[in-house]
């Protein structure tokens, strides 16, 4: 499909926080609408974050809350300076006559908005996210309608959201969806087992290879040979020595560690008596 | 939708306590957070923090009998020089006005910090987290270690004040005598309290979504073995805190020399007077009036405790975090031992 416009890039604390509103919503509303903010670039839009408005909805007329949206956006402002309002978000599966209006009111604050959905009611058993930007179409001079052209949405991550993320996909698998954070051994344990999942389909997909029930694909071939090449030739000695030193630091550090408690609670003890 | 949300408290509130309460109290169990909350923490400090400053912000939530539930965050602005006019509480109240409009909750439960290494016990985070207990008993303060969670695992711990550095900090007396009174270590200031990350069923399926639509790969930085460059920024710290340790110890050393002196000193003079009384007294003169000795001598001021107190419990954080670090390189040598094995 042919796509014209920026590139919307969204991050997951937006979603994140877009669900958590519509959990919120008020008794009767079927939508929750809100604000996004964040920068402009040349070919690309990035969503960095937004906040829900309070709107009321029914058959033939809207109300949004400007005051409040335009309070907020001050807000906001004085925390992250460079964010500045680049569209709207909706849940929900369709735009209504009532979007246009919204996203009338959103033209006057930013240059090109977009509108987001979110279909949070999961209509086709998906969370439809999906970004529309509005075009004029019609016979100039005439009535001009709005038509909604949709535009590829990209997620992306800082690294430490990437971390977050992880954490909380790792959480949702968790039962009571719940799950505490893990720290020091398990953690490499926890990485290492997962480096293991992976090796283990690697090493099915080269079994189904070898005994032909699957076609060789030369570019898997490629980054196969990069894997295996990528552990490092080492000597026995060389390696054997580098591991040693390695080990011998951190155990000085941890018996230097471990002297430094015992010396402060000693003092302590001194100073208590 | 209230009646919803009552359905999720109670559920929260039981799976949080089949998930036991590690600290043996009841009512201490583990602190829900929202995922939202955390991401939204992380996107915080990746915008506006840099290098060694800190980005601070309220936590708010629910406090359901006797625990905790934190359910949404927002950011403060940092402290700039040009901003003087700038109202933090007027800032508060509008942000939390504007919040129970959309029905977030606008219970105020505590705050976060984000930590350069692991250096946050210190003054102000004390006055400051002793005035949230003050308010609300059950208030916490998350702290986010930046650095640690971009070597590989989400870093976020929950620090409460001990029921006995409460009182300490009530009666403001922190002299030698009301520490020892009080019987405090350096142990037992904060106490963590462990925290679970609660999925809604809604971001449950946002979280398959992702999963789907995203192509970023993991990079496995927790694997990493290059990472000396932390152990030794840790080290560097933690010496400079011993350093000031052992200045406050010098200090404490002369203290108690002092005191000393001065009690032998004053024990000389009314030994002396009474010799000398004794003496009048066989020469019939009158005895010499008894002077106030506490006048004469005046005790040398005993040096804050509290200080010395901090810092203590700052290298004890130090040193459990560079323990931390230690265990976790050692399994990943010992890792690659066993890789480099299997090839040679």
């Amino acid at each position: 499909m042919a796509v014209h416009g920026p590139v919307v890039k969204i991050h997951p604390v937006v979603l994140a926080s877009i669900a958590d509103s519509y959990e919120r919503r008020n008794e009767g509303a079927s939508r929750v609408i809100g604000t996004l903010l964040g920068t402009v670039d040349k070919h690309s839009v990035e969503v960095t974050n937004c906040f829900s408005v309070p709107h009321n909805e029914s058959e033939d007329e809207v109300a949004v809350d400007m005051e409040f949206a335009k309070n907020m956006y001050e807000l906001h402002k004085k925390v992250s300076p460079t964010e500045v309002i680049i569209g709207w978000y909706a849940t929900g599966f369709d735009i209504t006559e009532h979007s246009v209006l919204i996203h009338e009111y959103y033209s006057r604050e930013a240059v090109n908005p977009i509108h987001l959905t979110v279909d949070t009611a999961l209509q086709s058993n998906k969370m439809n996210i999906r970004a529309y930007i509005s075009a004029q179409m019609g016979v100039p001079g005439k009535t001009v309608g709005v038509m909604f052209t949709p535009l590829t949405v990209k997620y992306i991550y800082y690294d430490t959201e990437r971390i977050g993320v992880g954490l909380l996909q790792r959480t949702r698998d968790a039962p009571n969806r719940a799950k505490g954070l893990t720290s020091d051994l398990c953690q490499v344990g926890g990485a290492a087992t997962r480096v293991q999942d992976m090796l283990t389909t690697v090493l099915a997909y080269i079994e189904e290879v070898l005994s032909g029930k699957v076609q060789a694909d030369n570019s898997v071939g490629r980054f196969l040979t990069d894997l295996v090449s990528k552990v490092p030739k080492i000597s026995a000695e060389d390696f054997e020595s580098m591991l040693n030193s390695n080990i011998n630091d951190l155990l000085m550090v941890t018996y230097l560690a471990n002297l430094t408690q015992a010396q402060i609670a000693l003092n302590e003890k001194l100073v208590i008596l | 939708r209230d009646v919803a949300k009552r359905a999720r408290m109670s559920s929260a509130a039981s799976s949080a306590t089949r998930a036991g309460s590690l600290n043996g109290r009841p009512g201490r169990s583990c602190i829900p957070i929202g995922p939202h909350v955390v991401l939204k923490m992380i996107k915080h400090y990746q915008e506006e923090g840099q290098g060694t400053e800190v980005v601070q912000g309220v936590l708010l939530g629910l406090v359901v009998e006797d625990r905790l539930e934190i359910t949404n965050c927002f950011p403060f602005p940092q402290h700039t020089e040009d901003d003087a006019d700038f109202d933090e509480v007027q800032y508060q109240m509008e942000m939390m006005r504007s919040l129970r409009h959309v029905n977030i909750d606008h219970l105020h439960v505590g705050w976060y910090q984000s930590t350069y290494y692991g250096s946050f016990v210190s003054r102000a985070l004390l006055d400051s987290q002793f005035s949230y207990q003050h308010a609300i008993e059950e208030s916490v303060v998350l702290i986010y270690d930046p650095i640690k969670t971009a070597q590989g695992s989400l870093s976020l711990k929950a620090y409460r004040l001990t029921p006995k550095l409460m009182e300490i900090c009530k009666e403001k007396d922190f002299s030698a005598e009301g520490l020892k009174k009080a019987m405090i270590g350096f142990e037992h200031m904060f106490e963590e309290v462990p925290i679970v990350i609660k999925n809604s069923h809604l971001i449950n399926v946002l979280m398959w979504e992702l999963e789907e639509k995203s192509t970023v790969a993991d990079k496995h930085e927790l694997l990493n073995l290059s990472s000396s460059n932390h152990l030794e920024k840790s080290l560097q710290l933690l010496m400079d805190r011993v350093d000031d340790m052992s200045q406050d110890i010098v200090k404490y050393n002369t203290y108690s020399r002092n005191l000393s002196k001065q009690q032998q000193q004053k024990h000389q003079y009314t030994q002396r007077r009474q010799q000398e009384n004794a003496q009048r007294q066989t020469r019939g003169e009158p005895p010499l009036p008894e002077e106030d000795i506490s006048k004469m001598f005046k005790p040398p001021q005993p040096p804050p405790r509290m200080d010395t107190l901090l810092i203590a419990g700052q290298i004890n954080n130090y040193c459990q975090n560079v323990k931390e670090f230690t265990s976790q390189n050692l399994g990943k040598l010992f890792l690659a031992e066993a890789l480099q094995g299997h090839n040679s």
